[in-house]
């Protein structure tokens, strides 16, 4: 069933167009959803703006309490990084399992993806474990608040993207490669690496920055 | 770098020619990722190195245009964003996001620098 829909749509590619307007309305939808999606993406950019330029003003003040060059420990920070760039990676490489129609292959790729996931979120709820446990929690300092939500926005951010990704995983096993399924695996694609993004300013501006 | 991806550029499936994340090739996202690699492990050794030769300044800028080329790297091979016309209004919500996040970082930093400077917080 749904690969015979993944059949009709490459034929189309082709130029082989049978059921023509049918195609081209789904294709409109689809595109205005990840169009709209996308929008989401920069508003939620809006969001860590802010909570950037609260990080930015508020990296000093301490209150006597630890910095980060104190905290920050840059070999951890580089493996979380790697796990979240291999994780970008591997979607990219579920995404063109998707575009040709390998269901086992997209399944597997999602699953290596949701993996560095869970490993990225563990290390950094042990970070803030370990952080917390040491007296450096989020009611140390000005420094330690901005630093926890920004990094903690980020982290809630990819933990929801694990539970779409399961939920993803789940309905493709159900309903298998349907175009609907294909349009929320096109926006999910478009989460992830935006997180990815999103992290290259975190460890830029938190970590790297906070170390020197 | 893209033109590969055009060549399917009328493949409507999954309605990814707006952000376009399915538009794309293996060997696009590789690049993408060898790219990503060295521009992360440059300004991490370079930190991480204690910049003893190089100074604080220095090095600062250095990390921060890292970030915005590693950022544009992501851009182009994991998001797909080109000249292309249909990748135009993705791009002017960019742009426009663009912005935004100058005026708010570095707006909050250039008026709470001044009010530090007035209220003599040293």
């Amino acid at each position: 069933m749904s690969t015979q829909v993944l059949d009709r749509h490459s034929a189309h590619a082709a130029g082989h167009a049978h059921d023509h307007s049918h195609d081209h309305a789904h294709h409109d939808t689809s595109a205005n959803t990840v169009f709209g999606f996308w929008v989401y993406l920069m508003s939620d950019c809006i969001i860590f703006a802010g909570l950037f330029a609260a990080f930015a003003v508020l990296r000093g003040e301490v209150a006597g309490g630890p910095s980060g060059k104190e905290l920050f420990e840059l070999n951890y920070v580089l493996v979380e990084t790697f796990l979240l760039l291999f994780s970008s990676l591997t979607s990219g490489m579920a995404m063109v399992a998707l575009h040709n129609g390998q269901k086992s292959r997209l399944q597997f790729w999602l699953a290596i993806t949701f993996l560095f996931g869970v490993a990225f979120i563990g290390m950094e709820i042990n970070e803030f474990h370990h952080m917390i446990a040491e007296g450096a929690g989020p009611n140390r300092s000005a420094f330690l608040s901005s630093f926890f939500t920004l990094v903690g926005t980020h982290g809630l951010h990819v933990a929801s993207g694990l539970l779409w990704m399961a939920v993803l995983i789940w309905q493709i096993a159900r309903k298998g490669l349907t175009p609907t399924v294909g349009k929320r695996l096109a926006c999910f694609a478009l989460f992830w690496h935006f997180l990815d993004i999103v992290w290259i300013g975190v460890f830029t501006v938190v970590y790297l920055m906070g170390a020197m | 770098m893209e033109h590969s991806n055009v060549s399917t550029a009328g493949h409507g499936a999954h309605g990814t020619s707006a952000g376009g994340a399915s538009h794309s090739s293996v060997k696009n996202y590789v690049i993408g990722f060898v790219l990503a690699v060295i521009l992360t492990v440059i300004p991490f050794r370079l930190v991480m190195g204690g910049g003893g030769t190089v100074a604080a300044g220095t090095t600062l800028a250095v990390i921060l245009g890292l970030a915005v080329v590693q950022i544009v790297v992501h851009l182009v091979y994991f998001l797909h964003m080109d000249r292309s016309s249909e990748q135009r209004w993705n791009v002017m919500a960019l742009a426009f996001t663009a912005l935004i996040l100058l005026i708010v970082i570095a707006g909050s930093l250039w008026i709470m620098h001044n009010m530090n400077q007035n209220m003599m917080v040293h």
